[in-house]
C-alpha cells in the first residue's frame, strides 16, 4: 500500500540560500537530490549589449553592478583591457591605490563569503562578525572614492581620486585589527565539530573535474592547483609583493573555507607592503586622452578576482566605444559544476555545496 | 492550596477560582513569553555585536514584542487555496495546547503549583510529545513542499529524541524513587543537585530538549536557510503567532523542568536560605533559558542524517549506559552502607 | 581579427613611403658624394673609407644602408618594412655622425654611437616607473648615461635638425607612432625599436655583404628573419623597452647576438603550435596564426570552420601541447561573420592560445566543444542565446539568459527589440 513518489521542488528564485535570484529545479526522493537543474538569467542586465553604446569610460560604473561583493577588480579588468590594448603606462601611486583598493575588496569578498556561508549552515552570529569588520572596510573606501558597494573608482590609466590625508595610516592600523579578528574566526567557528560535520568531505571534486569544469579561483585552488593570476600572470604590480598562493588538495567545502580565510590573510600582506611602498607623492592618472579609443583589434585579459578569473575582452574598431565587449565573468562558470555535485546529496548539502561555490548572481547573469 | 481545591466538591466559587489561577497562570506565562522573546533578542544582539530592540518601550524595547504581537494579530488571516482547510486551521491548535498543558504539573515552589500528580515527569514528556502532531499536521495540510519537507523532519527528530531524554532522567527516577516532580526536588534536598550526581544524564538531557525544543543548533524543522521556515511556512498572523507561542512556552516549560531536575528547583544554595525559593527558582531557571539563547548565537546547524545518527548511535547508548551505572551505583552504595 | 591585418598594411604603406624617401636619400648621398658638401651628408666620409667589414657599429650601419638599398632594389615590396627601420636607423646614425663632425674616423664616430644608444635605454629606463627589477637596469644604463651624457645632449639637437631635415622619415616615424597609440612613451619606445631594429639589421647586412662576397644566398633568409625581429618587435612596446635596456647595457656586439634569439616573449610558442598542429593535421587547417599584441602577446590561431573542433580536441589531447582548461569562450557579430572566440590554457606548459573561428553569419552553425571542456556548457548556451550561434552536439542547448520565448538575438549588431515599448 505504501508507495514512494520523487518530487520536484522548486527552489529559488526567491529562497535565502540561493545568494540572489538563483533558482534550482530540483527533483527529490525524500530529501535526497535525485536530478538538479539551475536556471539562471533573473538578473541579466544586458551589460554586454548596453556596453557598446558607451564610452569606456562610462562602461565602468556597470562592471560595478555584476559582481557587486567586489566591485573593484571589476572596475580594473575594464580598465587593464584598455590600458593593455593602448599600451599605457600607469603612474606608481595609481597603481598601488589600486592594488589596495582591490585587495581590500577581495577581503570584502571572503568575509561577506564567510559570514553567508555560516549564515547557511545555521549560525547567525558569523555573519554579523563578519559584516562588521566589512563595515570597516567599507567606510575606508568610502574615503578613498565616495561610494560604498558600487566604487567606479578606476579609470583607464589610473584610479579616479587620490587618497585623502591620512588614508593609508587608517588602512595600516585596519591590518592588525583584522588579523586579530580573524584568529576570533578561527576560534569561534573552523573548528567546531557540528560545522566540520556539515562540511568536511561534502561537495568533493577532484583536480582534473575541476580543470574540465573551467573552475578557478578558490574552487580550483582547494584542489591542490597552485594557480593564481597574481602570481602567474602577474598583473598591475603585484610582482613586487611577496605572498603566498594558498592551495588545499581535499577539493571538498572545508578547504574551500579554508582557502578563502586564509588568502584575507595573504591579502592583508598584500595590502601591508603596499602600504609600506605607497609612494609618497605622484601622479594618479596617466596621461590619456580626453576620449579615450582603444586601438583596432581585441584583448582578451584575464585577472584574479575573489571568486575566480575574471576576464574581459575587447574588439574594438578604434572608436571610442568598443565594438564588442564581454566578461569572462568567475560566478558564471564555476557554477556550471552544481548539477554534478548534487547528485545524490541531501537538501541540506545542497545549501553547504552551493554556499561554498559562493557565487554573486549580478556575475552569474551578466 | 491547589490540594485543597482539587479535591473540594465542585461549585461555581471553585471554578471561579479555577479559572481565575488558570487566568494567572495564562499572563504570567505570555509575560515570559514576551519577555524571553525580549531577552533572546538582546542577549543575542549583545553576543552579536549589536543593539537588538532599543525604539519601542525606551531603550530596552521593553514594548517590542507587545507590538510585534499586536502586529500579528492584526495581520490578515491567509491560508493557501489548495490546503487543508480544516486541517490548516487545527494544526497551531493541536501544536499550542499540550504546551500549556504540560505547565499544569511543574512545581514553582513547594507551594505553587496547580496539579501535584504522581507521575508528573511522565505526563510531561507524554503530552510534550503531542506536539509533534501540530507540526506534522501544519506541514501536511498547507500543501507545500518545504512545509511537508519540514513536517517530516520534524516527525523524524522529535521521536528520535524523546528517547534519550526519557532515558536520561530514568537515572534521576532510580535515585529519587519517583516521578512526582516534587519528591524529586526534595531528594536533592537530601543528597546534592541532580547534576552533580548525575551529570552525564544532565547533558543528554540537556541536547535531547533542545532538539525537543527543535531549537539551534537542532532546528532543522525550520531551518530557514534550507526550508524556508519549514512547516509553519504558509502561516501567517495569528496562527504563526500560536506557533511561536508554543515554542516559547516549551522553552518556559523546558527550562523548568531542568531546573526542577538538575538544579533542585527552588533550593536555596547553602547558607542562603533567607532567600525565597520562587527567587531562587527564577535565577535558575533564567540561567537554563539563558543558556539556550547562548547555544543559539553559537551553533550552525545539524543535517538531518547527523542529528538521526547522533540521537540513536550516541545519546541513546549513553542513557542506557548512565541507567546501568547508576542502578549499580545505587545497589553497591546500599550494599555498603 | 582584422586589427593585425590593418596594422600590416599600415606598415606596409609606412614602409613604401620610407623607401622611397631612402632611395632618394641615396641618391642624394651619392651625389653628395661626389659633390662632398652639404650638411645633409656629412656621413659620407667614413663610409666611403670603410670597405672592410668591421664589428663597430657605425660602419656596419652605414653597410646595412648600402645593403638596404641594393637589396631594395631587388627585393619584393614586403621586405621595405625593414628597410624603412634601417632608414630610420641610418637618420639617428648620421646624426651621431653629425655631432662628431670632425672625426673622421671610424672608430671615434662609433663610440659615441654606441654610448648613444646606451643613454637613450637610460632614458627609456628612467621614463619607466623605478621598479625593483628595472632599478638594476636603470643603475647600469645610469652608470654608462653618465659617460655617455655630453654626446646624448648634442646628439638631441643634431636629432632635431636631422629630423627636420629628413621629412619622409619623420612623416614614416610619425605614422608608426600613432599605431603605437600614444605619444610620449611611444617615442622612447620608438627610438629604442628603431635602435634595435637597426643593429639587428646591421648585423644581417654585415653578414649579408660577407654572404654575397662568398656569393651565398643565405642573407635573405637572415634578412627575413631580422625583419621578423623587427616587427616583432615593434608591436611589444614594453618588451621592447626592456630589451632595448639590455641591448644597451649590453652594447653593440651582444645585441648582434642577443636580437635573433626572442623577438617576442610568445613567438616561440606560436612557432611550435603552428609547427606541431601542421605536422599532426596539415597545413591546410589554419587560416592564420599570429602573436596578438594587444592581448598580452597571446598566440592566435585561427581555424576554418570545418577544422575547429579537430583542432580544439587536438590542442587539448596532444602531448606537447596539453591545453586542459578553457578559460573563455563566447562569440561575436561582425557583421560580415561571426566569430567564435575560445581562450585556452595548459596547466602543465603554463601556456595560453586563442582559437578563433569565423562563422558564416546566416547560419551560424558550429561544433560544440562542450565534448572537450565541460565548462563550455553554460558559456556556449548564453552565445546560442545572445547570438543565435548553433553548437552542434551541444547535449542542452537552451536560451539560458532570456528564456526560450525570448523573440531575436539581441548582441546581434542588427538587432530591434521585438516588444518596443520597453
Amino acid at each position: 500500500m505504501i508507495r514512494t513518489e520523487e518530487m520536484l521542488l522548486n527552489m529559488g528564485p526567491q529562497h535565502p540560500s540561493t545568494h540572489g535570484v538563483f533558482r534550482i529545479i530540483l527533483k527529490i526522493d525524500g530529501e535526497t537530490i535525485i536530478e538538479a537543474k539551475p536556471v539562471i538569467g533573473y538578473l541579466h542586465r544586458g551589460t554586454e549589449k548596453l556596453a557598446e553604446d558607451l564610452q569606456y569610460t562610462q562602461i565602468i560604473p556597470y562592471t560595478d553592478r555584476l559582481d557587486y561583493i567586489s566591485a573593484m577588480t571589476n572596475n580594473y579588468v575594464l580598465c587593464h583591457a584598455v590600458e593593455t590594448m593602448m599600451g599605457l603606462e600607469i603612474p606608481d601611486r595609481a597603481e598601488y591605490l589600486r592594488v589596495i583598493a582591490m585587495e581590500l575588496g577581495r577581503i570584502v569578498s571572503h568575509l561577506v563569503s564567510w559570514g553567508t556561508y555560516l549564515l547557511d549552515l545555521g549560525a547567525t552570529t558569523p555573519f554579523l562578525y563578519a559584516f562588521r569588520e566589512r563595515e570597516a572596510i567599507i567606510n575606508l573606501i568610502n574615503e578613498l572614492c565616495g561610494a560604498r558597494l558600487t566604487f567606479n573608482y578606476m579609470r583607464v590609466g589610473g584610479v579616479k581620486w587620490d587618497a585623502p590625508e591620512g588614508w593609508i595610516e587608517k588602512v595600516r592600523d585596519f591590518i592588525p585589527y583584522m588579523r586579530e579578528q580573524l584568529a576570533g574566526y578561527h576560534d569561534l567557528v573552523s573548528g567546531n565539530e557540528i560545522f566540520l560535520s556539515r562540511v568536511k568531505g561534502v561537495g568533493k571534486y577532484t583536480k582534473e573535474e575541476a580543470i574540465q569544469y573551467s573552475l578557478s579561483g578558490p574552487t580550483l585552488r582547494c584542489t591542490g592547483v597552485k594557480w593564481d593570476l597574481r602570481k602567474d600572470e602577474p598583473y598591475s604590480i603585484y610582482n613586487r609583493f611577496d605572498f603566498d598562493v594558498v592551495t588545499r588538495e581535499t577539493g571538498d567545502c572545508l578547504s574551500r573555507y579554508e582557502v578563502r580565510l586564509e588568502e584575507i590573510e595573504q591579502s592583508l600582506r598584500i595590502v601591508e607592503q603596499a602600504v609600506e611602498q605607497f609612494p609618497a607623492e605622484g601622479e594618479i592618472l596617466a596621461k590619456v586622452p580626453k576620449i579615450i579609443k582603444a586601438p583596432k583589434g581585441e584583448a582578451f585579459v584575464r585577472i584574479e578576482s575573489p571568486r575566480g578569473e575574471i576576464g574581459c575582452y575587447i574588439a574594438s574598431d578604434g572608436k571610442k566605444e568598443p565594438y564588442r565587449l564581454k566578461f569572462r565573468r568567475p560566478s558564471f562558470y564555476n557554477l556550471q559544476i552544481l548539477p554534478k555535485l548534487l547528485k545524490g546529496e541531501n537538501i541540506a548539502n545542497l545549501i553547504a555545496i552551493l554556499g561554498a561555490i559562493d557565487i554573486v548572481l549580478g556575475e552569474v547573469d551578466g | 492550596m491547589m490540594e485543597e481545591l482539587l479535591h473540594s466538591s465542585p461549585g461555581l466559587v471553585n471554578f471561579g477560582i479555577f479559572f481565575l489561577l488558570g487566568t494567572v497562570l495564562l499572563l504570567v506565562v505570555l509575560g515570559f513569553v514576551t519577555y524571553a522573546i525580549l531577552a533572546e533578542r538582546k542577549v543575542l544582539g549583545f553576543m552579536q555585536n549589536r543593539m537588538g530592540p532599543n525604539q519601542l518601550g525606551g531603550k530596552w524595547g521593553l514594548l517590542q514584542t507587545a507590538a510585534d504581537v499586536l502586529k500579528l494579530l492584526l495581520k490578515e488571516d491567509t491560508i493557501p487555496k489548495l490546503a487543508d482547510k480544516p486541517l490548516f486551521i487545527i494544526a497551531p491548535v493541536i501544536a499550542f495546547a499540550p504546551s500549556f498543558m504540560v505547565l499544569a504539573t511543574i512545581p514553582f515552589t513547594d507551594k505553587l503549583q496547580f496539579a501535584d500528580i504522581g507521575v508528573g515527569l511522565l505526563y510531561y514528556i507524554a503530552i510534550s510529545g503531542l506536539t509533534t502532531i501540530g507540526a506534522v499536521t501544519a506541514g501536511w495540510a498547507s500543501n507545500n513542499k518545504y512545509a511537508l519537507l519540514g513536517g517530516m523532519r520534524a516527525a523524524a527528530q522529535m521521536i528520535s529524541y524523546e528517547i534519550p531524554l526519557v532515558m536520561s532522567v530514568l537515572g534521576i527516577i532510580l535515585l529519587s524513587g519517583s516521578l512526582n516532580l516534587n519528591d524529586i526536588v526534595a531528594a536533592q534536598a537530601d543528597t546534592a543537585w541532580f547534576i552533580f550526581l548525575q551529570p552525564v544524564a544532565f547533558f543528554v538531557f540537556l541536547i535531547a530538549a533542545t532538539a525537543e525544543l527543535t531549537r539551534v543548533p537542532f532546528d532543522l524543522v525550520e531551518a530557514e536557510s534550507e526550508l524556508i521556515a519549514g512547516f509553519h511556512v504558509e502561516y501567517s498572523g495569528f496562527r504563526w503567532a500560536f506557533f511561536m507561542l508554543s515554542e516559547y512556552v516549551y522553552l518556559f516549560a523546558m527550562s523548568a523542568l531542568v531546573t526542577i531536575l538538575f538544579f533542585g528547583g527552588w533550593l536555596p544554595l547553602p547558607f542562603l536560605g533567607f532567600i525565597p525559593g520562587a527567587i531562587w527558582f527564577a535565577l535558575k531557571f533564567s540561567m537554563v533559558v539563558f543558556i539556550f539563547i547562548w547555544f543559539r548565537a553559537t551553533f550552525p546547524r545539524l543535517r538531518a542524517d547527523h542529528l538521526m545518527e547522533f540521537g540513536w548511535k550516541v545519546l541513546v547508548p549513553i542513557a542506557l549506559a548512565n541507567i546501568f551505572l547508576t542502578a549499580l551505583g545505587k545497589e553497591l552504595f546500599e550494599y555498603f552502607f | 581579427m582584422s586589427g593585425e591585418k590593418d596594422l600590416d598594411q599600415l606598415k606596409k604603406e609606412a614602409a613604401a613611403k620610407a623607401k622611397a624617401a631612402a632611395l632618394a636619400k641615396l641618391q642624394a648621398k651619392q651625389q653628395g658624394q661626389v659633390a662632398t658638401e652639404a650638411p645633409k651628408a656629412p656621413v659620407e666620409p667614413p663610409k666611403t673609407e670603410v670597405t672592410t667589414p668591421e664589428p663597430t657599429a657605425a660602419p656596419a650601419d652605414e653597410k646595412a644602408k648600402a645593403a638596404a638599398a641594393a637589396k631594395a632594389k631587388a627585393a619584393a615590396a614586403a621586405k621595405a618594412k625593414a628597410a624603412a627601420l634601417a632608414k630610420q636607423q641610418n637618420a639617428g646614425a648620421s646624426e651621431t655622425v653629425n655631432a662628431n663632425v670632425s672625426s673622421e674616423e671610424v672608430p671615434t664616430a662609433s663610440e659615441p654611437a654606441g654610448a648613444d644608444e646606451k643613454a637613450k635605454a637610460a632614458a627609456a629606463a628612467k621614463a619607466k616607473a623605478a621598479a625593483a627589477a628595472k632599478a638594476k637596469a636603470a643603475a647600469l644604463a645610469k652608470q654608462q648615461g653618465t659617460e655617455g651624457s655630453e654626446p646624448a645632449g648634442d646628439d638631441e639637437k643634431a636629432k632635431a635638425i636631422a629630423a627636420a631635415k629628413a621629412k619622409a622619415a619623420a612623416a614614416a616615424k610619425a605614422k608608426l607612432a600613432a599605431q603605437g597609440g600614444n605619444a610620449a612613451p611611444a617615442g622612447d619606445d620608438e627610438k629604442a625599436k628603431a635602435i634595435a631594429a637597426a643593429k639587428a639589421k646591421a648585423a644581417a647586412a654585415a653578414k649579408a655583404k660577407l654572404a654575397a662576397q662568398g656569393g651565398d644566398a643565405a642573407p635573405a633568409g637572415d634578412d627575413e628573419k631580422a625583419k621578423a625581429i623587427a616587427a616583432a618587435k615593434a608591436k611589444a612596446a614594453a618588451a621592447v623597452a626592456a630589451k632595448a635596456k639590455a641591448a644597451g647595457a649590453d652594447a653593440g656586439a651582444t645585441a648582434v647576438e642577443a636580437t635573433p634569439a626572442k623577438p617576442s616573449p610568445n613567438q616561440q610558442y606560436l612557432d611550435k603550435y603552428v609547427k606541431v598542429i601542421e605536422e599532426h593535421l596539415g597545413s591546410e587547417v589554419l587560416e592564420e596564426s599570429y602573436i596578438n599584441k594587444l592581448s598580452k602577446d597571446v598566440p592566435t590561431l585561427v581555424v576554418k570552420k570545418d577544422t575547429y573542433f579537430k583542432i580544439a580536441e587536438f590542442l587539448k589531447y596532444n602531448e606537447q601541447l596539453g591545453f586542459d582548461y578553457l578559460s573563455e569562450i563566447h562569440g561575436s557579430d561582425f557583421e560580415t561573420h561571426m566569430e567564435v572566440y575560445v581562450h585556452l590554457f595548459s596547466f602543465k606548459n603554463r601556456q595560453s592560445v586563442a582559437l578563433k573561428v569565423k562563422i558564416d553569419r546566416d547560419q551560424p552553425v558550429i561544433h560544440s566543444i562542450m565534448p572537450l571542456w565541460a565548462g563550455a556548457d553554460w558559456a556556449e548556451c548564453e552565445a546560442y542565446d545572445l547570438l543565435g550561434i548553433q553548437f552542434e552536439g551541444h547535449p542542452n542547448l537552451h536560451r539560458i539568459m532570456l528564456g526560450e520565448e525570448w523573440v531575436g538575438y539581441p548582441l546581434r549588431k542588427d538587432y530591434e527589440q521585438y516588444d518596443v515599448e520597453v
